[in-house]
């Protein structure tokens, strides 16, 4: 190296600016990677600091609004009393989401293979998606009890549609010219679904499941408000029925969480399974 | 009569044949996209089809390959029908696009056929090379472990060629395979199929709407006429092999090509 360097000087020069054109680049694409996590965090704090001032300024009653410092200090102080509700509404939504998911794939998989099946059960399929979940939920109470069943249920039920929907539309998604290509190759029509027909709908699957992820929470919490003395809904009506709002705000706060969670899970399996760009 | 014409020839000596069409007709409902073909395609030729628009190019193709049944008339491929044809695997189908499974890697792809059949009866033949080998054949020693999304246009339609020989078959049926392809990319894939055809004598049957294209690769022009579509004319191109890029320039493949023009713009 020393010697090179000895021998042509010039080199040396046109290395060092190449380096420093480097190292340049990696400056710029560093100061990238900060900002994209600066800026919303910063914004977010900013968000925090005004609704603080705000209320502290305009002397909102804590029932009417909690500051965030107080909040805060809920989500510290009274963390054992949220993980105690945060586990049975993890388990009705998780449970709904593979009860509902794994329902809604079966039943795509027999839309997709028999003609008649489809005519027969979309319509139907379509009429329970057009009820409200909310309208939907007593009937589901009283049909099931005041169990996690029914908490489970109506996870499934809001999982179900899209993944219905998706899947389909997965298994479908074969181009024509593939079709030719399994007809050339004499494929048989289990060969045609688990070596063409499945691994198509995977993407379209897991666009589907992501979304499950988010409302199956919303289907378990639901389920809590029709009557539950465990889990995140019922906390959230009993906070708010007894004006404990910093209560109310930690307890939707850990709600989020659990949506988040299930979604980054769902999220890694996807990448980990899905390396494929279509 | 047609038939009468078939035996004289083989019986004079003449090369066996891959495939033969005798008055077939496709129609899809009251639509004739094929009418009363005949055509006796040699083993080992390399024929390619030109038309204009709408003459059945890709029809033909598919009424060759099983895709599509005849409306009348009978073809058969090696003496058998196609059905039977496609069930031994004699013959291979490249399509415009290349039609690779994208969660499978090329070699994987090559594979595919191995993979597939057993089911409906198919007794699965094995190229005498290996997916490996193929690839090599084709140009992508290297890239076995690559996802079709990691390969380029051109790369991906090597795959598709190496797939289509991994059961050795007889009779190559492509679709404007390089169609979608850059020129550069077009012509590099020109000579390697005209190799692929003298390595392993395979009789390959090659729409395309290039008239260049359809010189410089074929022995035979197969030139269509539409509406309905038929054979108009079958054009024989004395050009000798192996053939180079340069051959172009010649005034032989200009006057070839200029003839086939001219009998395009009358069909």
């Amino acid at each position: 190296m020393t010697m090179v360097d000895k021998a042509n000087p010039g080199s040396v020069e046109t290395d060092e600016s190449k380096l420093q054109a480097l190292e340049e680049e990696r400056r710029f694409e560093r100061r990238r990677k900060f900002e994209a996590v600066a800026i919303p965090i910063t914004t977010v704090i900013g968000l925090l600091i005004i609704w603080q001032v705000g209320v502290r300024l305009f002397e909102v009653p804590t029932y009417i609004a909690p500051a965030p410092s107080e909040v805060a200090d809920k989500l510290v102080t009274e963390f054992p009393i949220l993980l105690a509700n945060f586990w049975p509404t993890l388990f009705e939504a998780a449970l709904g989401f593979v009860t509902g998911n794994v329902a809604a794939v079966l039943i795509a998989i027999a839309f997709v293979h028999s003609k008649t099946v489809e005519k027969a059960f979309f319509p139907i399929a379509v009429f329970i998606n057009t009820i409200p979940i909310l309208a939907i939920a007593p009937i589901l109470a009283l049909i099931f009890g005041l169990g996690m069943t029914t908490k489970v249920v109506i996870a499934a039920l809001i999982c179900f549609f899209p993944t219905l929907v998706n899947m389909v539309r997965g298994l479908q998604s074969v181009s024509p010219q593939t079709m030719e290509l399994a007809r050339i190759l004499s494929a048989s029509k289990s060969e045609i679904f688990w070596k063409i027909r499945l691994p198509s709908s995977l993407p379209f699957l897991f666009s589907a499941l992501k979304i499950a992820a988010t409302t199956c929470v919303i289907g378990a919490i639901v389920g809590e408000w029709i009557g539950a003395d465990l889990g995140l809904g019922a906390l959230i009506l009993e906070s708010m029925y007894n004006y404990r709002s910093p209560m109310l705000y930690a307890t939707v706060f850990m709600s989020s969480g659990l949506s988040v969670l299930l979604f980054a899970i769902v999220s890694i399996a996807e990448r980990s399974i899905i390396r494929w760009h279509t | 009569m047609p038939s009468g014409v078939t035996v004289q020839a083989a019986a004079t000596g003449s090369p066996p044949v891959a495939a033969s069409l005798k008055n077939a007709s496709v129609r899809f409902g009251s639509f004739t996209a094929i009418e009363n073909l005949t055509l006796d395609v040699e083993d080992g030729a390399f024929y390619t089809i030109l038309g204009p628009s709408g003459c059945g190019k890709s029809t033909m193709l598919r009424l060759v390959s099983d895709l599509i049944p005849a409306a009348t008339g009978e073809v058969s491929i090696f003496g058998k029908s196609t059905e039977e044809a496609r069930l031994a695997r004699e013959f291979a189908f490249v399509f415009q696009d290349a039609t690779l499974l994208p969660w499978r890697t090329a070699i994987q792809n090559v594979q595919l056929p191995l993979e597939i059949g057993r089911k409906r009866g198919v007794k699965i033949p094995v190229s005498d090379k290996s997916p490996s080998e193929l690839l090599d054949l084709v140009g992508l020693s290297g890239r076995e472990d690559a996802l079709p999304h990691e390969l380029s246009g051109g790369m991906r339609q090597r795959v598709a060629i190496a797939r289509a020989l991994v059961c050795k078959p007889k009779l190559l049926l492509m679709d404007e395979p390089f169609g979608a392809l850059d020129e550069m990319t077009r012509d590099h894939l020109n000579m390697q199929l005209l190799k692929i055809w003298q390595e392993t004598g395979v009789t390959i049957l090659f729409v395309t709407h290039s008239i260049p294209e359809a010189v410089f690769l074929g022995q035979k022009v197969l030139m269509l006429a539409a509406h309905p579509g038929r054979l108009r004319e079958v054009v024989e191109i004395d050009l000798p092999y192996p053939r180079e890029i340069k051959l172009r320039d010649t005034p032989e493949f200009t006057r070839h090509a200029a003839h086939l023009r001219e009998l395009l713009e009358t069909c």
